[in-house]
């Protein structure tokens, strides 16, 4: 059942270009003096972003009682900051696609996604990266499992059996793709990434976050995703935590596992955050 | 119906020697309509004094409408002694909050969590119901009508109007009259300034002709540069409103946490210096001050 290598690069070429003002939004918004019009010319050049905060700011949970009809007069009407968080919550949400015919439960993958992201960012304030870099963490969580969704939108039919198999056999979803498909969620993203043109060390985590080495080299924000991935398994009593983590990996964390998922003690209520940020569409 | 100021101070209660006059609790407005019906207007400090008094005539019936939630004005609520007794029926209105997607009860409960205070919501024993309000929408309490529309703030703020027997009051809540982000050469400045515009005159539409407007001045127009986006106004931007809105009385209040008396007197003496101040009688509020209208 391998997958077609042609086909999967054609269907790679198919997939609308990651929107450079995605990363322009998290990284204006993760600015104290977040320019105002900066932010306003990024959502307004994509039309998909500025329909999207239009779109919320017009729902009835803003109960507005005039019609918003530009994203200059949502500033004006609700606020900078208001619409600073909107869409940050668009631009996380617009990214990928929501369901699929394969059966990946999307609001665990969220989940989890969330979790690693935040917890990766909350890592990476320990480790004293300053304030305008945390968003990266939180991106690279967000996405390194990117090709499991790909799979899932693109080869329902065939994923579903890796999904199956994975489930019924307790075997890691990776290995299940690698021999069923051919190819696993972490190449496939890698690809994926590769087309979006995402940085280099962002697109590191989503081919290597299952590869188990002693040394990463300088890619820190790879050593953090795993290494939050790890703590995400550790916290949900997964039987995907290592019982030996990479040398790298632990001197990351710094301490013994307990202990880190004990010190990151606002979790859950970062992960409320974010996830109600995601969960707007 | 008569209004009762019982909380003026913005951001955190300050009381003490140098804040007495003018008082050091945070935003509280009591509104007693010709029916007797209670209305109170966001759940600062100044609200626990309320609470006391309606001790004396229990069981109430009281509607509280909160402008937003940022704590200087709901810290208040958990000593609002009548929400621990039985028979007390409390209406609370606000804002959903969409952003972090959460409803008042679940906002307001949570400042209730064991960590912060001892007594959960789920154990007031008084009968606590939540409404959420959708801009433009009202309430009739008794005689009265209140009203909201949002006005800008950090966070979805209502700004409240009471109306009875053609006499209007109307409470900005915090506001900071929206400023244009493009510099005057950009090519959207003049837009843009068209659409801060017409959100003005929604708001004086709304404001017209009021009797009593208390309105947040936190700031001076000599410290406002630098505290531009922090989601207040000006005695000066307030001026300016009641001046167009043709308002009769102005109380300037969420004073400043770090102004003492002597201060606040200073700048209204300023103030009330400047030439073509419109008709409007101009006041500091005042702790205590009751309106009768």
């Amino acid at each position: 059942m391998a997958l077609n290598r042609k086909k999967l690069l054609e269907i790679v070429d198919t997939i609308p270009a990651f929107p450079q003002s995605v990363n322009q939004i998290i990284a204006l918004t993760s600015r104290a003096d977040c320019p105002p019009k900066k932010l306003v010319g990024v959502i307004e050049r994509d039309p998909i972003v500025t329909i999207k905060v239009l779109k919320v700011v017009n729902s009835a949970f803003f109960g507005l009682s005039k019609e918003v009809t530009s994203v200059q007069h949502s500033v004006v009407y609700v606020g900078l900051n208001t619409i600073k968080n909107v869409a940050i919550s668009v631009a996380m949400s617009g990214v990928l696609p929501k369901d699929n015919e394969a059966g990946l439960d999307m609001e665990a993958f969220w989940k989890n996604s969330l979790a690693v992201g935040v917890i990766a960012k909350m890592l990476a304030e320990k480790h004293r990266v300053p304030p305008n870099e945390q968003a990266d963490y939180f991106v690279a969580g967000l996405l390194h499992n990117i090709g499991k969704v790909l799979f899932a939108h693109f080869f329902p039919g065939e994923y579903k059996e890796v999904l199956d198999k994975s489930e019924k056999e307790k075997i890691p979803l990776h290995k299940v793709e690698k021999e069923l498909l051919g190819i696993d969620h972490c190449q496939l993203g890698s690809l994926v990434a590769k087309e979006w043109k995402l940085p280099d060390n962002l697109r590191q985590c989503i081919r290597a976050h299952h590869t188990m080495v002693n040394d990463y080299g300088d890619n820190i924000l790879l050593v953090a995703i795993i290494a939050a991935s790890q703590v995400n398994h550790y916290i949900n009593g997964s039987n995907q935590v290592l019982r030996r983590l990479p040398k790298q990996i632990e001197d990351y964390l710094g301490a013994p596992m307990l202990e880190v998922a004990e010190s990151l003690t606002n979790l859950d209520n970062e992960i409320k955050k974010a996830q109600s940020f995601v969960d707007v569409s | 119906m008569k209004i009762t100021l019982r909380g003026v101070r913005g951001s955190i209660p300050v009381p003490g020697p140098s804040t007495v006059k003018y008082g050091g609790n945070t935003t509280c407005h009591e509104v007693r309509a010709d029916s007797g019906d209670i209305i109170i207007i966001d759940g600062g400090t100044g609200i626990r004094e309320v609470g006391n008094e309606l001790l004396a005539q229990l069981p109430v019936k009281v509607s509280i409408f909160i402008t937003h939630t940022h704590w200087d004005h709901i810290q208040g609520l958990p000593f609002f002694l009548p929400i621990f007794i039985p028979g007390n029926v409390i209406d609370i209105y606000g804002s959903f909050d969409p952003v972090y997607m959460k409803d008042l009860r679940s906002i307001l409960s949570q400042q209730m969590e064991y960590c912060y205070f001892p007594v959960r919501e789920c154990e007031l024993a008084a009968t606590i119901n939540y409404h959420h309000l959708k801009e433009g929408e009202s309430v009739q309490v008794g005689s009265a009508k209140v009203s909201c529309i949002v006005t800008n703030h950090p966070v979805l703020n209502f700004a409240y109007k009471v109306e009875e027997n053609d006499k209007k009051f109307f409470f900005t809540g915090d506001y900071e009259p929206p400023v244009n982000i493009y510099d005057e050469e950009d090519e959207e400045y003049s837009g843009y300034q068209e659409l801060i515009n017409d959100q003005q005159q929604m708001l004086v539409d709304f404001i017209k002709d009021a009797d009593v407007m208390i309105a947040d001045s936190q700031y001076t127009a000599a410290e406002y540069p630098s505290k531009k986006g922090w989601g207040h106004g000006t005695f000066d931007t307030n001026i300016e409103l009641a001046r167009v809105a043709n308002v009769k009385q102005l109380h300037f209040t969420h004073h400043d946490p770090t102004r003492t008396d002597d201060q606040l007197e200073e700048i209204f003496a300023e103030v009330m210096a400047r030439d073509n101040l419109p008709e409007t009688e101009f006041l500091l509020a005042k702790e205590g001050t009751v309106i009768d209208l």
